[in-house]
């Protein structure tokens, strides 16, 4: 298994030296320009004058050279020098938004924390209250249990955030007043009333987003254990006298996390990626508005570090989930 | 009770004359050719009620999309300015949106759309997903490349990729096919390139179990081919993460075309689609609040339904369950 | 210095002191929200209005113009003219004299250095500025002394308040801003999220496309002002979501630019916590008709480049496509208080506006009587009308993508359709649709359709040179990358003649009599249908006093004077 993943780990790196490329590419072959959102009023000789200010009037290959040189080479030494004080990055240029002329790895530290408590809560909370859901439901497949936790999952599953949101602010913001309908990104929790405010904000988005996660993982979860209940070896533990619990809860749970650790670990990176129509929705302001806010204003160096990290979770957690698969089933083999 | 039930020998437990075949009655049935699976798979589907009703309402939903129109003339995109934002009443029995178009003409254009978008996208999705996936988690060496490839689809920031396709694509398809057709090639193409991997990564972890388990064995040692292996003993073993994904990948279809729309890549303006009735009425979810609940009902309601048939066909295709 | 800002101080609290004003920072906090979030605070490298609107807190022009679209002064004594000797004889210069004893917010006094190094900033061929038409034609800036600045222009310029005047010229502080000319403009982060001004705010913390947290500025010319001691400026989500957290839930006491649904904002309204109000500039909406070819047919290097169109340059086809739209329902369905039916190009200032008969009342059956006069005939019975040569009367409209727009296209096409005209709809992408990237084939300049619909205005009062965008060699074609502000491709020897004239005159009322012509001749030879007028819509709270819309400049122009009401 080590082997298996180091040897993944090396392979990682042509990996996604060749998806940034494929992401340059496509980047450099939609259609859009930086200057759309600039107004009418300014003639199109300024903004041709903006465009080679930033850069654009140089061929794509020494772009994405420069961008690879920027992004491995410059930014971890800003790293270095942000956490040791050292200086090895001075008078570099680092990789620099268009919309904001400002290095793009600043603002995604920026938005992290609030990427974080929002998208992260609501994954954790989807997740303890997806597992349960899914082993009951399918343990009583059929019961009234079951059936209404299908037709809720099925329900939030098939309501797009960008009705529930608003749908949830109507109710909790607008007639009962419980809760404010924007999210202070600025707000600190230092005290005991400022972390009540802080719950009081993320309630509403946690919801939102923990129903979507909840109804997902839970399908798959009672899916994946109604398949190993009927399993030979399930009559076996049975038949050998371990008691229900044990049966249920290690040998059919262990090999039926399989495609919930899939699902899960897929998650994890779209955390990251932030949940672009709820933040949104809630003024959030995270990692996924700025991705969204970016292809919208064409701002190709800040879409491109974005989609990169996001792929790099991605191969990631990948990774992560086929290590646990062997760790589940260890059967398994990759050699 | 079923043929079936009574041709399972009791292992041994009951007396011998009832295992045997005694009067006339029970013979006649005995010689009867015995039933093909998918006759098997039919009874056992038809008696579990929720896929019963979940197909009987789906069926409903695509008969009233589909032939709806033909009942109800009036025009989706007919434009009655002097009727606008009415409620329900008998000449308009869903009300009427903010340029007096008929809501209930357009909620039938709009699932036409969305159905189709739906189910078409989902299979789609699900073939390439289950394709790669079993691929990729059955034989070892196309592994690595197929799940890197997985990686670089995951990877692609999704509203780029919409618009690199339909400038490549719009034009060439709109000339072959026409517009409404061209455009619903190029979106169904989009959300279904753009969501099997999730699918094509569970089936691969499932499939990497099941290649381990002793009956995978028994089988090769008798000489079963790849495809006869993958087909009659993979397949039916990973079905119900597939049939997970395909109930949810309809609702993911029809919502993500939604989004689509709202950002102007989606279909026309005047075509309707139930994700942009329900995200044109949101902004009216105070004033006109059964705006909303059209849309989102029938969308539920689908989902609900193609879940509920998905259920009944899983439990009717898995032979370990059937029967019980 | 210090002294000399008290003794002002003291002064004008002694002015003000009768009207009992509140004293600086005594207010509390205001919250305003823009549903496009600010990406920077320097207006000279993003044009985007939402960052110009945002800098406007901190950093000031000489000169603004107020709501009524005249100029005030700002930073001067007074708005230099011919009259008071601040604009030489032969137009050809301006002088500015700055308000003694104006200090930056870090003390240090605004001289005219700090002036002629903004347009020398701006003016740098380097540094891609934004805002660089508004210095066109300047040849030098001189400083006879710290508190004069002299203009001095290449030719006589009638309008001479172009640079240093309005939002989106405003002075930026030399010593700040010395190490950031041309191409390290981009590289100073630290100046353009927290430019030193003389503004009444303050950048606190900076927070691209999120939030900007600012404070009074403790050395504001005015020591009774802002009444607010913070502001925060939230930017991010949507108008329906920006409107209602002012009138519905109260948690902001202004939200800017609130483009929705009339009965949308009628509804907040009724939440009682805070009110809409509108202000007119010149933004109109319009449909574009294609004076060229854009047959699919032709290359991509002739087609929306060869004139004529098949059919859309026929007098009796455009004036019946006018005629059959009713103006009044447009207005009243997609913009409410923030529209006005409008025939004019130019429809402000008003008296730019010519009088279009005709304009108010839709006349479907003139329409169709016009075209059947014209030899435009349904010769097959298919309910299109086809073109005396025989070519079926079928046209694209396209517009971008946004919700008012799409409502607009399926009536348009209703009424155009029962004058028997058809049309095929197509919405862009807004960022592929105004992009100018020449290789996109859905950019509004290279207009591969028949007709097209967006909004624009100019920024000032004077229209001459957006009246220079219907000239002939505007348009765009690929020998310019489609780049050229003719989009209609309108093409008049008599307009641009009288345009020419137009940039000789000097006097005022001769100058509003050639443009309403022009506004005339636009509409009569098939430049554009003008659809609706459209103003700017903002929310404040009931709450929030002296806010006072301003559309010919930053709508925060006078956020110095808000303040907070009493018992509200």
């Amino acid at each position: 298994m080590l082997t298996f993943t180091i040897r993944r780990l090396v392979l990682a790196v042509p990996t996604l030296l060749f998806i940034s490329l494929v992401i340059f590419l496509l980047l450099e072959l939609a259609p859009g320009d930086p200057m759309a959102q600039v107004p009418l009023t300014v003639p199109p000789d300024v903004k041709e004058k903006m465009r080679e200010a930033l850069g654009l009037g140089q061929p794509g290959y020494i772009r994405f050279w420069k961008w690879l040189v920027q992004f491995f080479w410059i930014e971890p030494q800003v790293l270095i020098d942000a956490i040791f004080g050292s200086s090895f990055s001075e008078g570099d240029l680092r990789v620099i938004s268009w919309q904001t002329r400002s290095p793009v790895m600043d603002i995604v530290v920026q938005r992290i924390p609030q990427t974080l408590w929002v998208v992260g809560t609501a994954y954790i909370v989807g997740i303890l209250i997806a597992l349960p859901i899914g082993i009951y439901s399918a343990y009583k497949q059929y019961s009234w249990f079951d059936q209404a936790g299908t037709f809720v999952s099925m329900i939030g599953f098939s309501v797009p955030p960008f009705f529930s949101g608003v749908l949830v602010i109507v109710i909790f913001s607008v007639n009962l007043g419980w809760f404010p309908s924007i999210y202070d990104t600025t707000h600190k929790v230092v005290d005991w009333d400022s972390f009540v405010y802080q719950l009081q904000q993320m309630i509403m988005p946690v919801t939102v987003l923990a129903l979507q996660i909840t109804a997902q993982i839970s399908r798959f979860m009672r899916a994946s254990m109604l398949d190993n209940l009927n399993q030979d070896y399930v009559r076996t533990a049975r038949a050998k006298g371990l008691g229900e619990t044990t049966v249920v809860m290690v040998h059919v749970l262990r090999n039926s996390m399989i495609p919930v650790v899939t699902v899960i670990a897929l998650g994890v990176p779209a955390i990251f990626g932030g949940a672009i129509i709820t933040e949104q929705v809630f003024k959030v302001n995270g990692i996924g508005q700025l991705l969204i806010g970016a292809i919208q204003a064409n701002d190709l160096p800040m879409v491109q570090t974005l989609t990169f990290i996001f792929a790099v979770l991605i191969v990631l957690f990948n990774l992560i989930a086929d290590v646990l698969y062997g760790l589940l089933d260890p059967r398994i083999r990759y050699d | 009770m079923t043929d079936k039930d009574r041709l399972v020998p009791d292992e041994g437990l009951a007396p011998a004359s009832t295992a045997l075949p005694g009067g006339a009655g029970p013979l006649e049935e005995f010689t009867k050719p015995p039933s093909s699976q998918w006759r098997e798979v039919w009874d056992q589907f038809k008696n579990h009620k929720g896929a019963l009703y979940g197909g009987i309402l789906f069926l409903v939903i695509v008969l009233w999309v589909y032939l709806g129109p033909f009942l109800w003339t009036i025009d989706a995109t007919h434009i009655d300015i002097r009727a606008r934002n009415q409620g329900p009443s008998l000449t308009h029995p869903f009300g009427t949106d903010q340029l007096g178009r008929d809501t209930f003409a357009r909620m039938m254009a709009g699932g036409k759309t969305s159905v189709s978008v739906g189910i078409t996208a989902m299979l789609l999705a699900l073939g390439l997903g289950s394709f790669v996936g079993v691929m990729a988690g059955y034989f070892r060496r196309l592994d690595g490349l197929l799940m890197r490839l997985t990686d670089l689809f995951l990877a692609l920031p999704l509203l780029p990729l919409l618009l690199v396709m339909m400038l490549l694509f719009r034009d060439p398809l709109n000339a072959a096919f026409g517009p409404e057709r061209g455009i619903f090639i190029l979106i169904v193409a989009a959300i279904g390139v753009t969501s099997w991997m999730p699918t094509a990564r569970i089936v691969r972890g499932d499939v990497l179990a099941i290649k381990e388990r002793e009956f995978i064995l028994a089988a090769r040692s008798i000489g079963t081919t790849n495809a006869k292996m993958i087909l009659r003993h993979i397949l039916p073993n990973v079905l119900s993460p597939i049939m997970v994904s395909a109930t949810l990948g309809i609702a993911t279809a029809i919502i993500t075309e939604s989004a689509l729309s709202f950002l102007g890549l989606g279909f026309p303006p005047d075509f309707p689609t139930w994700g942009r009735l329900l995200f044109d009425a949101t902004d009216y979810l105070q004033q006109y609040p059964e705006r909303v609940l059209w849309p989102g009902l029938a969308i539920s309601l689908t989902v609900l339904s193609v879940n509920y048939l998905g259920d009944g066909l899983r439990d009717a295709l898995d032979p370990r369950i059937r029967g019980r | 210095m210090k002294m000399k800002a008290l003794l002002l101080g003291a002064i004008a609290s002694a002015a003000l002191a009768p009207a009992a004003m509140a004293e600086r920072g005594s207010d509390g906090n205001v919250n305003v929200i823009y549903w496009q979030a600010p990406s920077i605070l320097n207006p000279f490298l993003s044009g985007g209005t939402k960052d110009v609107e945002a800098s406007s807190l901190v950093i000031e022009p000489l000169a603004r113009y107020n709501e009524q679209g005249d100029l005030v002064p700002w930073l001067v004594v007074e708005v230099p003219t011919v009259e008071n000797g601040g604009v030489s004889a032969d137009l050809t210069s301006i002088t500015w004299k700055i308000t003694p004893g104006l200090t930056w917010s870090d003390g240090s006094p605004l001289t005219s250095a700090d002036v002629k190094f903004t347009a020398d900033y701006c003016m740098d061929p380097e540094g891609g500025c934004a805002q660089v038409t508004k210095f066109e034609g300047v040849t030098s800036i001189e400083t006879p002394d710290d508190l004069t600045v002299k203009v001095t222009f290449e030719k006589p310029t009638p309008f001479p308040y172009g640079p240093f005047v309005g939002g989106e010229s405003p002075i930026i502080q030399k010593a700040q801003f010395e190490n950031c000319m041309g191409t390290k403009a981009p590289e100073c982060t630290e100046q353009n999220f927290n430019p030193i001004g003389t503004g009444a705010y303050v950048v606190d913390e900076f927070r691209p496309n999120d939030v900007i947290t600012l404070k009074a500025n403790p050395n504001y010319r005015d020591p009774a002002k802002p009444a607010f001691a913070t502001m925060t400026l939230k930017g991010g989500g949507d108008a329906t979501a920006a409107g209602r957290a002012v009138m519905e839930t109260g948690e902001f006491d202004y939200a800017w630019n609130l483009q929705l649904a009339p009965d949308v904002i009628a509804r907040m309204e009724q939440g009682g916590k805070g009110v809409a109000v509108a202000g007119f500039g010149p933004l109109m909406e319009r449909i574009m008709l294609n004076n060229t070819n854009p047959d699919p047919a032709l290359g991509p290097d002739e087609r929306s480049v060869i004139r004529p169109h098949p059919f859309l340059s026929d007098p009796a086809v455009y004036k019946a496509m006018s005629m059959a739209i009713d103006r009044p329902l447009l207005v009243e369905i997609g913009y409410g208080k923030a529209g006005k039916v409008t025939c004019n190009w130019v429809p402000a200032p008003a008296i730019y506006a010519a009088d279009i008969e005709g304009c108010e009342v839709q006349d479907i059956e003139g329409a169709k009587a016009m075209l059947e006069a014209a030899g435009y005939t349904d010769s097959n019975g298919d309910g299109v009308r086809e073109t005396p040569d025989g070519k079926p009367m079928k046209i694209l409209y396209q517009t971008s993508t946004n919700a008012v727009r799409q409502d607009f296209q399926a009536l348009i096409k209703q009424w155009w359709s029962e004058i028997g005209i058809e049309s095929e709809l197509r919405n862009v992408n807004s960022s592929v649709f105004f992009g100018g990237d020449p290789g996109s084939p859905d950019t509004f300049q290279k207009f591969y359709a028949d007709v097209e619909m967006y909004a624009n205005t100019f920024n000032g009062t004077d229209p001459q040179s957006y009246f220079g965008n219907g000239l002939c060699d505007k348009a765009p074609r690929p020998a310019s990358q489609w780049q050229g502000e003719n989009i209609s491709r309108f093409c008049d020897e008599d307009y641009d003649a009288l345009h020419f004239k137009l940039t000789q005159t000097a006097d005022a009322a001769a100058r509003a009599e050639i443009g309403r012509q022009l506004n005339k001749m636009v509409f009569e030879k098939g430049g554009m249908i003008p659809l609706v007028h459209r103003g700017r819509l903002s929310a404040h709270s009931n709450s929030l006093g002296g806010v006072v819309l301003n559309v010919w400049d930053t709508e925060l122009w006078n956020a110095a004077d808000w303040y907070r009401k009493d018992g509200a």
